[in-house]
């Protein structure tokens, strides 16, 4: 994908995260870029996981947990006065965790359960439609279609993470966040995953938090790095594989660090 | 507090990468030594250093074997990224230029047996200054990469024309040799090509500049590099 300047989904402003005393997140300022994906790397503890769950307030199921500073979601903010509903939020910016975790239901079920609740199905005609949507979207429909009333927990892990991306777009989100989306999938899964990551960028913004180096660079257009709660260094992904400004950048990414 | 350190965690990875650049170094040693070498035979007609210079070149050949595996074996095992991809890239590119060098270095050598037949010729003076200003070149070159001297690298870089401008020169010198005694044309025919070959390793040595420039700062010099050489249209009417 090219360098043209694109518009930005998501911004962060001076974002600080406190999990009671303990700062995680000192001061994030960043551009999510629509329609591109964005990487967050860095080492364990570094606040990139704290920082993807700020962006649908999924910190604030997290009992000590304190956010400051500004979020915006196309310039409607995500916290404080005129807030976007969370609920709304949550359907707008869309999840996917690391251990793929299907709701112990059917196929069906698992992905018509989103439109179900949000109330974005008139009938069970258009309720089918937009399941057999996600999960072609989702790159699974040939391999589930014969079997949609078959438990989800039956499907294996590559499937199964799969399923769980047809379950999030299901409801039409306009941003995608992935916490380490493969890092429990064997290399085919994995490569499967990633060239769903590739489709689904034309129509979604993504943020994905990976430990693995080679998929940041593999999937993204953009690549930040985290270190202790800060934002070290973002740019494009060619740049910084080739040719990191920062030094702890450089170090973190070749492996001569710690 | 985490840190960021000279060496890589995993420490067989700095050793395969000091390997390559160990490669790369006595590369350039034997480039440059059977360039000095080359010269010093053209200059004092000596065909038994001549022939020790065609001979030395398997050396450097195998060199650069040994980098090209270590390149594919580095890029597959340990997919390196910034600094180390472009030392690994550099190295490669490097290699070849070195190997490139020599063989010129070589073939000037194998030509000096030719020269060596007939009386000497005038215009070897003009040869020889070349000679020194490549050998002069290719040393500062082979400097700015062992020291990371992007500055020392660029003035290399910028010197080429140098080169070409003396090519330019001498190739208008040994044309008017040949047609005031056509007697000469061999050996000013192989006096030509010996030109050609130190012009060709100015050349490898401004690509090897660029290299190094690239491996230092992580930028690539796109733009056109200077060029002095106008031998290419020498005889062409207006």
């Amino acid at each position: 994908m090219s360098d043209q300047i694109v518009e930005t989904k998501m911004n962060a402003a001076s974002v600080r995260v406190h999990y009671g005393a303990k700062e995680a997140l000192k001061g994030i300022d960043l551009d999510i870029p629509a329609n591109r994906v964005t990487a967050l790397i860095g080492p364990s503890g570094c606040g990139k996981s704290t920082f993807l769950r700020c962006l649908n307030r999924m910190n604030d199921t997290i009992v000590g947990a304190k956010v400051s500073g500004t979020i915006t979601l196309d310039d409607e903010p995500l916290y404080g006065d005129g807030a976007i509903d969370p609920v709304l939020l949550r359907m707008r910016v869309g999840m996917v965790f690391q251990k793929p975790n299907p709701f112990p239901k059917t196929i069906y079920d698992n992905v018509a359960f989103g439109p179900r609740i949000h109330g974005l199905v008139p009938d069970k005609d258009s309720l089918d439609a937009m399941v057999a949507d996600a999960l072609t979207k989702a790159g699974l429909w040939v391999e589930v279609k014969d079997r949609l009333g078959d438990m989800a927990t039956g499907l294996s892990g590559g499937q199964q993470q799969r399923l769980c991306i047809a379950r999030a777009i299901a409801v039409r989100p306009e941003v995608i966040l992935m916490d380490e989306p493969c890092s429990a999938l064997d290399p085919i899964a994995t490569a499967k995953v990633e060239e769903l990551i590739d489709e689904l960028a034309e129509s979604y913004t993504i943020v994905i938090v990976t430990h693995s180096m080679q998929q940041a660079a593999r999937v993204s257009h953009l690549t930040a790095f985290f270190h202790l709660g800060s934002l070290i260094e973002v740019g494009p992904t060619e740049r910084i594989f080739t040719a990191p400004e920062q030094q702890l950048t450089q170090g973190y990414i070749t492996g001569r660090f710690g | 507090m985490p840190t960021v350190g000279e060496h890589h965690i995993v420490k067989s990875y700095d050793e395969q990468l000091k390997r390559l650049h160990d490669a790369i170094s006595r590369m350039g040693g034997l480039a440059e030594r059977q360039l000095e070498l080359s010269m010093k035979a053209v200059e004092t007609r000596d065909d038994t250093l001549a022939g020790e210079v065609v001979a030395s070149d398997a050396a450097i050949d195998a060199d650069e074997h040994f980098v090209n595996e270590q390149t594919v074996r580095l890029l597959a095992l340990r997919a390196p990224v910034a600094d180390d991809l472009r030392t690994v890239i550099a190295s490669l590119k490097i290699a070849a230029d070195l190997e490139r060098i020599a063989d010129h270095a070589a073939n000037n050598a194998k030509r000096t047996l030719v020269l060596n037949q007939t009386a000497p010729l005038a215009p070897v003076r003009t040869l020889l200054r070349m000679g020194r200003l490549v050998q002069e070149l290719l040393a500062q070159v082979l400097a700015a990469y062992l020291q990371h001297d992007a500055a020392q690298a660029l003035a290399v870089r910028a010197r080429d024309q140098e080169v070409d401008a003396l090519y330019s020169s001498l190739f208008r010198e040994i044309l008017t040799y040949m047609m005031e005694d056509p007697r000469t044309i061999t050996a000013c025919s192989h006096l030509m090509f010996m030109a050609k070959n130190i012009e060709r390793i100015g050349d490898h040595a401004t690509n090897i500049a660029e290299m190094s420039y690239f491996l230092i700062t992580g930028q690539s010099l796109a733009d056109q590099r200077p060029k002095g050489d106008r031998s290419n249209t020498e005889g062409l009417a207006p």
